[in-house]
């Protein structure tokens, strides 16, 4: 394996796929093609016949989700070939309405790893025999990778005692969820988007508290302060 | 008379049923539950519901730094904790452009190929315990803890070891430890040849396992079969060998490649890695330069302890290392490393901060578990326990 083989392997698609493959990339000696949505099918059964690529191994099938995108999700395929020691990262666009064609036909593997990538994206595979979810509890709600999801979900489950079996009920925190933004390690605690109780005194300008209004979240009763104002950040 | 015959032949017919195996179950190892279409004794379609032990480790290290995220490595294959620390290391590595000290690379080495005999340990003796043998595990598990005391004094713990870092491996080894674990590998292959003494030839263990769950090479490959399981159908591929990292290619050991493609065959392609990996140690402890374990540039590793007591900067540093974290430069990567149940490879896109944006875990159990479909239809239902203890499942890597 080496980057000279990339290279021609490179070459070689873009000649081969013109019209399927977008963008082509070269980076830490790992080759990406990115690829037209509709022509996934035709570029992987490509990759897996043809002589030259014989990827005949779909390795795994990810997302990657990216929220101020046009089309949000980025779905990539890594395929391996043993016969030439090769790897390539297939890479194609979509967002949370548009299907993308399964290959589940061309490989058994992909089955799980697409009915993941429902299961925690919500991307829609056209045409997989049995897209169920498959990580998450039964009756999930939600597609937790996405980055609008948040981390401590939005249900709670116990055993309940009277009634005999394990209930849900909404997340309740004892502590909000603290969010440690550590980018600047010294002002990791009094980040302006998570502020804690008492928190805004670090913000508190000096002309004094107009500056500062009070938010009251409805939904769980819980005292948020937010910065407004000021240069105190 | 003919009406009779109809009558008959319909009552000694048995109904098709659905079965529910686990999640509760000792030969499912772990909380692996499967909806079975049976009919009497044979598997007509089988099921596997999965994520009973779904924690969202991905999103979990998308809200951590990068070496706050080591840890979720090890618990989820929990049997062989640091090769899948490994593969995350070699990742962020990769984006970081940092190279290991060879001292490092040899440790890794080192204990990669402990934990490969950890795990197939666990196994062979709690597969032997499937299909009716119980000396192994008894014998096993001795060994096992053996090799979980080196695990123990190099870095503090039995099980999550948190000791493979980016830039190398956290501690030096103690002294003495390196001669211990050279008369370990030394002496494993007698062990070996009393487990393979119980088994290899056992009749009992051969009725159960020979022509159990064949998969051909081309159904492998369809698959996504990695490791033991693609070598068992007889196909010769192990990244050690044909992608090496670290000092895999000094490293002089064979891959034995089985050739029935059925449970038996990756028994003994198993047991034959044991005895390559026992090699492989006492290599790894012989070649081992003496150096720094872990990489000279400070900006991805503390400075030292000493240092710390005297250096204001040097504690800065420290805490600047443990809040914030070290930036990784955007891009993205695939690292892999073959993990002792097969390829384990961690997809890691960077967005130039101090956490993953994304990190992907191909875990090999996962693609191995959902081939149980095929592979078990039209057998035994006992059979499928054979075929699940083949497959070597455990489910913190495939419920994440």
């Amino acid at each position: 394996m080496s980057v000279q083989d990339l290279k021609d392997l490179k070459s070689y698609l873009k000649s081969k796929l013109a019209n399927a493959v977008l963008k082509t990339d070269i980076s830490y000696q790992q080759l990406t093609i990115t690829v037209r949505r509709e022509s996934v099918r035709r570029v992987i059964s490509f990759l897996r016949d043809d002589a030259a690529c014989n990827f005949k191994q779909v390795v795994d099938i990810t997302a990657v989700d990216y929220p101020e995108r046009d089309e949000r999700f980025e779905v990539v395929y890594h395929m391996l070939s043993l016969h030439h020691n090769l790897r390539i990262r297939v890479k194609l666009n979509t967002d949370e309405k548009t299907p993308v064609d399964s290959i589940v036909d061309l490989f058994s593997t992909a089955n799980w790893f697409e009915r993941e990538v429902w299961d925690m994206y919500g991307i829609y595979f056209k045409d997989h025999p049995d897209l169920r979810r498959i990580l998450t509890d039964y009756g999930f709600n939600g597609h937790p990778l996405r980055k609008d999801f948040p981390l401590t979900g939005f249900v709670e489950l116990r055993y309940d005692e009277e009634q005999k079996r394990v209930v849900y009920e909404p997340v309740k925190l004892s502590q909000q969820f603290r969010k440690f933004d550590f980018l600047s390690p010294w002002e990791g605690m009094t980040d302006v988007q998570n502020l804690l109780p008492g928190d805004e005194k670090a913000h508190m300008p000096e002309h004094g508290l107009e500056m500062i209004e009070k938010i009251t979240d409805e939904t769980d009763d819980d005292h948020r302060y937010k910065s407004i104002g000021g240069k105190g950040h | 008379m003919a009406k009779d015959n109809v009558k008959i032949k319909d009552q000694t017919q048995i109904k098709p049923y659905t079965l529910n195996f686990g999640p509760q179950h000792p030969a499912a190892h772990g909380v692996l539950r499967m909806v079975m279409e049976m009919d009497g004794e044979v598997v007509e379609r089988c099921d596997p519901h999965i994520g009973l032990l779904h924690r969202g480790t991905e999103k979990l290290i998308e809200h951590k730094t990068y070496t706050q995220a080591i840890p979720y490595f090890d618990r989820l294959d929990y049997v062989a904790p640091m090769n899948q620390e490994h593969a995350f290391a070699l990742g962020v590595e990769r984006l970081l452009g940092i190279t290991v000290p060879l001292r490092a690379q040899y440790i890794r080495v080192l204990f990669s190929e402990l934990t490969r005999i950890l795990n197939h340990i666990l196994n062979i003796t709690t597969y032997a315990l499937d299909v009716g043998a119980i000396t192994p595990s008894l014998w096993g598990f001795e060994q096992r803890e053996i090799g979980m005391e080196f695990y123990d004094r190099v870095c503090g713990a039995r099980l999550h070891a948190n000791y493979f870092r980016p830039g190398g491996v956290r501690l030096d080894m103690p002294a003495g430890l390196a001669e211990d674990m050279y008369s370990f590998a030394e002496d494993f292959p007698k062990f070996l040849a009393d487990l393979e003494g119980l088994l290899t030839e056992n009749r009992i263990f051969k009725q159960r396992t020979v022509d159990i769950g064949i998969v051909s090479k081309d159904e492998a490959m369809d698959w996504g079969f990695t490791g033991p399981m693609l070598r068992g159908s007889g196909v010769p591929w192990d990244l050690r060998k044909s992608q090496p990292y670290e000092v895999y290619d000094k490293m002089d050991f064979d891959v034995p490649i089985g050739t029935t493609g059925d449970c038996y065959a990756r028994y003994l392609v198993r047991i034959e890695e044991m005895r390559q990996s026992a090699k492989m140690m006492m290599q790894a402890i012989n070649d081992m330069p003496s150096g720094p374990v872990m990489t000279e540039d400070h900006k991805v590793t503390p400075p030292s302890r000493a240092d710390m007591k005297y250096s204001m900067e040097a504690l800065i540093h420290h805490f600047k290392l443990y809040t914030e974290g070290y930036h990784v430069p955007e891009g993205e990567v695939y690292a892999a490393v073959e993990a002792p149940k097969g390829e384990f490879g961690v997809y890691l896109v960077s967005d130039g901060t101090n956490k993953p944006y994304k990190c992907k875990i191909r875990a090999p159990g996962f693609a191995h578990l959902q081939a149980i479909d095929y592979m078990s239809r039209g057998h035994m239902l006992a059979d499928t326990v054979a075929i699940i203890g083949s497959m070597d499942v455990v489910f913190g890597e495939i419920d994440r």
